[in-house]
């Protein structure tokens, strides 16, 4: 189901690209710009807010402690964003089988998801030990485990009833109805939720570094730097993880315009 | 007499309610359908006859009475591949283009490539889409894309075709437009259709016999046979014999929804253009 775009008039596709992003582009800019302007007028001190070419210069000078908490922590955040997200479809569709099991687990899904699963942190160092990742990633498995078990669930079972009367009408499988009509109905429900879950894990991994382990994760970073007062690593790390998040959620987008280009959402990127 | 293509004997339909009292929705409902006829089933709305054309199908099963499709029970029917069904909304896969949506039920019947290609292409000249293969169902008009889900239903050559209100989200011209295009069809095919509706012009243009239901119970009131030349056109709408026999469903349709100001409405037989201002019930 993969689409295959044609490869002419690429260039023609990145202007119009470019133009589309232009304002934010310009946005951001001007907000550095009058950041770092009004920063220096006001002769705001440091530690309340460092101007963007003080992080830069930190983010340079700290880089080959910055980058490598980067790594550590992406590798927590995927780790938990690759078991969480799969444990959640598998658990999707035994419970959308069973009408029973779905109208047991359902509930308790919705609640989990407004639970503070963060809370749980220390808990988890106990259970896997403090310096173990997956302390770190089991918080990411909790927290991305329940948006994709509920969107995945309800995408397989709010299939529209005329098709499915359609394909009784042919005298379709449960195997055939499951391929061929809810499973692509639960697609877009399912990168709603990754979307969603591919910003949570970085949250998770992040706040739970909070708790303690190992020092070089970007968590303990901005803990550390912050303690001795070096505000300006602390924004260096601050915006390492944003971007970080950024571009997983940007991965998670691109694979969803490439695999459900038909769906509703999707179609503003249609020629 | 052939046997029938459709035997109803009997059926009826009782859907229990949350008083526990059940409503009919049927009542002891028989009709014969020979092969090939176009035969439409019109009443207001809540007469049930999407119902009855849902039970035909096996879509529901009867509350009682016996439905027989080719000699065979209807669910039989159903697991052969008999029927092929439009509904209201064409109901199209959003993922799917024109081409692949029409292949449906070839792939669940498990055709071979080659095979589904064919009869695609062949299904596509018939309700001409063919140039519209590769596009997606949102790129399409909603008279385009019920042409779509027409080709679809026929792609399994169905003995017989069911369609319930198909044309009732469509405007008046594209409807009439779409109501020759399945005299076509049907003429082309030789298939038998039942065709739910609750518009009188359309249900005369189209029919051999038309079926009047009256609501709460739903019951036949009377089956009328509808003797207009074919092939019918644009003529075939300013006839006489047309407007006559609008009146005459549109009599039965009033004599069987309410009894009580029907008995008055015999005599009074409209004119022929009030008969198609007012040409649509329910």
């Amino acid at each position: 189901m993969t689409a295959i775009r044609p490869v002419e008039g690429t260039g023609s596709r990145l202007v119009r690209q470019a133009r589309y992003h232009l304002p934010a582009v310009v946005v951001f800019f001007g907000v550095l710009i009058v950041w770092e302007i009004t920063v220096a007028s006001l002769n705001l001190r440091q530690f309340i807010l460092p101007k963007p070419s003080v992080i830069a210069t930190a983010l340079n000078a700290e880089w080959s402690i910055i980058g490598k908490a980067a790594g550590n922590t992406l590798f927590e955040a995927l780790g938990g964003l690759v078991i969480g997200v799969s444990a959640g479809v598998a658990t999707a569709f035994a419970v959308s089988r069973w009408g029973r099991v779905r109208e047991a687990i359902l509930p308790i899904a919705i609640g989990a998801s407004a639970v503070p699963i963060i809370a749980a942190a220390p808990i988890m160092s106990i259970w896997f030990g403090i310096l173990n990742p997956f302390a770190k990633m089991a918080i990411v498995i909790l927290l991305v485990f329940f948006p994709i078990l509920v969107n995945v669930v309800r995408g397989l079972t709010q299939v529209d009833a005329s098709a499915l009367e359609l394909m009784r009408a042919s005298a379709a499988s449960d195997g055939q109805i499951l391929r061929k009509l809810r499973i692509p109905n639960a697609l877009p429900f399912f990168f709603t939720g990754l979307k969603v879950s591919t910003t949570l894990s970085l949250i998770g991994a992040v706040v739970a570094e909070y708790f303690g382990g190992s020092s070089e994760v970007l968590g303990r970073v901005i803990v550390q730097s912050s303690s001795r007062l070096r505000f300006d690593i602390t924004w260096a790390a601050i915006v390492v993880a944003a971007v970080t998040g950024i571009v997983l959620y940007l991965v998670a987008m691109a694979a969803e315009r490439a695999i459900i280009p038909w769906h509703a959402s999707q179609r503003r990127a249609e020629p | 007499m052939p046997q029938p293509v459709v035997a109803i004997s009997s059926v009826s339909k009782t859907f229990a309610t949350a008083s526990g009292v059940g409503t009919t929705a049927l009542d002891r409902i028989s009709l014969d359908i020979q092969e090939g006829e176009f035969v439409s089933l019109i009443g207001p709305s809540g007469c049930g006859k999407s119902t009855l054309l849902r039970v035909i199908g096996d879509l529901t099963a009867p509350s009682d009475g016996t439905i027989e499709v080719n000699g065979k029970p209807a669910r039989q029917a159903r697991m052969d591949r008999d029927y092929g069904i439009v509904f209201q909304a064409p109901v199209l896969f959003d993922w799917r283009s024109v081409e692949a949506n029409v292949a449906l039920p070839l792939e669940i019947k498990g055709m071979s490539r080659t095979q589904r290609e064919q009869r695609v292409g062949e299904m596509l000249d018939l309700v001409e889409l063919r140039d519209f293969a590769r596009h997606y169902p949102y790129q399409l008009s909603g008279g385009m894309q019920q042409r779509v889900s027409i080709a679809r239903a026929l792609a399994l050559e169905p003995r017989i075709l069911l369609m319930d209100e198909p044309f009732g989200a469509l405007d008046e011209m594209t409807r009439e437009r779409m109501n020759s295009e399945v005299q076509r069809i049907w003429e082309r095919t030789g298939t038998t259709i039942v065709f739910v509706t609750h518009s009188i012009p359309e249900a005369v243009f189209l029919s051999t016999r038309v079926a009047v239901m009256s609501p709460r119970p739903g019951r036949i009131v009377e089956v009328i046979d509808i003797d207009l030349p074919r092939p019918r056109n644009e003529d075939t709408r300013e006839s006489k014999r047309y407007f006559e026999l609008i009146t005459d469903v549109r009599e039965k349709l009033r004599g069987g929804h309410n009894s009580a100001d029907g008995s008055g409405a015999g005599s009074a037989i409209p004119s022929a253009g009030r008969t198609l201002a007012e040409g649509s019930v329910g």
